[in-house]
């Protein structure tokens, strides 16, 4: 090995160490402060180790306000967004060639919008209908691009599915609808959980278009940003590192779950 | 449509197009057509809407062009998207090459699960994090000092403040499509310009790169595209000196009371993203059903 190729090495592992240190410290240091007893979270210095900040979470009913409104707002949204999305994929699978690019332009064109774009644009559509920013509008706005999610995830299963399983059970007798009821919307099934579990967490996360939707709700992304103009505390990091643990276990179980889904589906073939 | 009524009968088929059609007119089209409308008339009292003074007119948009500020701020916002973009890339590119041509199928998976781990966790608490290590007497500032690098704390708070919360913010938007797109290039064909004496920048840049053209397009893109539509970054990581349209936008419908001007100024925001993307789709000879991959 020259020493060219060494030192590139060595120039690959620092970069390795660096990417990683700079994708996990921010969580590290932000997890760490919250068992800071400083005011203002952070971990330099350390003036000592507590848990009183997760009881004054715990007593904070204006967050609890919070969760609650995203709950709602998620629950509508998977609502809202799984049939549409669904029934979006099967139009677009059953179209000819060139209609289907036209609708699939249409069909993304939220994805390549700016989040505050989408929020304005349905705040000032449904002022005309006399209605204002409120929990309702986030579920209107959010919905409209996810629903693009649903539709991807549900359009890339059925690429995969076999037609004349329809085509036997039409032939057996069954009725159109049973048709669609026992083999494609089994068949989608996996696709819809995984959907409805990205909707969910696409709806928590959101900032950008519910901060120009929300009227006087108060999702819980919105409550966070508000918090540090108002008064930060070590409180905002308890929610922090609570919502990390659940999505790193979300993100986990739902990373098993789509290889054994995988691995069953190689099987299957 | 046809083959839709023949699949599903008429019952089922005519509600998966009722609710197409609710979601493309009424939450994607009639949103967009209204915010033109709002940006193309002027802000009038409630009593002469309808009235004479209710027109069309540009000039709400020129308003944009003939105010210094704003402008400046507009101007400053697209290429700090760019330069956004573009450190994104220069960070995830080595690792997406990495991963897609040197590691092992373990040390893939382990490290696309590392990485997908920030990616869950939403928008507002990454940048809070980099709130707190950024602040004037937060960890950042405390190492620096004791390492003896800066001799006083430091302010990170505005451009550089909101570079280091938004390049970490989109570093997968990047690293994925790229990484998809250097994984299908042939290792034989890196081996291949290595054994012609090709250095290791020149089989990156003549080789690997224009391979990875769509990915790189993709990824470039929607980096732009979400920094530019990005409001919690440069509200919390910023300062007075980097403000962001978004900012100036959101300050017109809920402090200026002007959703005229504010409409105005994200139809600007919108144009602007959408030429950028299909521009840069259309060099790259990407075509719009690969980027949603």
């Amino acid at each position: 090995m020259s020493a060219a190729d060494r030192i590139a090495r060595w120039v690959f592992r620092f970069y390795m160490v660096a990417f990683f240190v700079y994708l996990f410290m921010p969580l590290v240091v932000m997890s760490a402060a919250t068992f800071n007893t400083s005011r203002f979270p952070t971990v330099t210095p350390w003036q000592g180790t507590t848990l009183q900040w997760f009881s004054e979470l715990w007593a904070d009913a204006a967050m609890w306000q919070a969760v609650w409104t995203s709950v709602v707002v998620a629950f509508f949204v998977v609502i809202v967004s799984l049939p549409i999305g669904t029934a979006a994929a099967l139009m677009l699978t059953s179209l000819h060639a060139r209609a289907r690019g036209l609708l699939y332009a249409l069909m993304v064109s939220p994805l390549l919008t700016p989040g505050v774009v989408i929020g304005i644009s349905t705040l000032v559509l449904w002022r005309q209908l006399n209605v204002g920013g409120g929990t309702f509008l986030i579920v209107v706005a959010q919905s409209s691009f996810i629903i693009c999610y649903v539709m991807l995830m549900v359009a890339a299963r059925l690429q995969r599915f076999d037609r004349t399983q329809e085509e036997a059970a039409l032939g057996l007798g069954a009725s159109k609808f049973m048709v669609f009821r026992r083999i494609l919307l089994p068949y989608l099934k996996p696709s819809l959980i995984a959907a409805a579990f990205l909707a969910v967490l696409q709806s928590v996360e959101n900032y950008n278009t519910t901060l120009f939707v929300r009227g006087f709700d108060t999702p819980l992304t919105v409550f966070i940003a508000t918090k540090v103009r108002t008064g930060l505390t070590p409180a905002v990091n308890a929610l922090a590192l609570i919502l990390i643990t659940i999505t790193v276990l979300g993100a986990v179980t739902y990373e098993i779950l789509r290889r054994r889904n995988a691995a069953a589906a190689r099987e299957a073939e | 449509m046809a083959s839709l009524y023949q699949r599903f009968g008429g019952g089922l088929a005519t509600i998966f197009i009722a609710l197409v059609f609710l979601w493309l007119a009424g939450m994607v089209l009639a949103p967009n057509v209204m915010m033109i409308d709002y940006a193309l008339r002027p802000n009038l009292p409630p009593a002469q809407i309808g009235g004479p003074n209710d027109v069309y007119s540009l000039d709400n948009i020129l308003y944009l062009a003939n105010e210094a500020v704003h402008r400046s701020i507009f101007f400053k916002t697209i290429w700090a998207s760019a330069f956004v973009a573009f450190i994104t890339f220069v960070v995830c590119y080595p690792l997406a090459f990495w991963l897609a041509q040197r590691a092992t199928p373990g040390q893939t998976a382990i490290a696309i699960l590392a990485l997908t781990i920030p990616f869950w966790i939403n928008e507002v608490l990454r940048t809070l994090a980099w709130y707190i290590i950024l602040a004037f007497r937060g960890p950042l500032n405390a190492v620096l000092l004791n390492m003896g690098i800066i001799e006083a704390p430091v302010r990170w708070y505005g451009n550089i403040g909101v570079l280091a919360g938004m390049v970490y913010a989109y570093i997968l938007f990047m690293l994925f499509p790229i990484y998809n797109s250097i994984e299908s290039l042939d290792k034989s064909q890196i081996e291949a310009a290595r054994d012609l004496g090709a250095s290791t920048w020149r089989i990156h840049w003549r080789v690997v790169m224009p391979h990875a053209k769509a990915g790189i397009a993709t990824g470039c893109v929607f980096t732009f595209m979400l920094a530019a539509g990005s409001y919690v970054a440069p509200a919390l990581l910023g300062a007075p000196g980097s403000r962001w349209f978004t900012e100036v936008i959101y300050n017109w419908f809920f402090e200026g009371g002007d959703w005229n001007r504010g409409a105005a100024y994200a139809l600007v925001l919108l144009v602007l993203c959408l030429v950028v993307v299909l521009a840069t789709l259309k060099i790259a000879r990407v075509s719009l059903t690969d980027v949603a991959k």
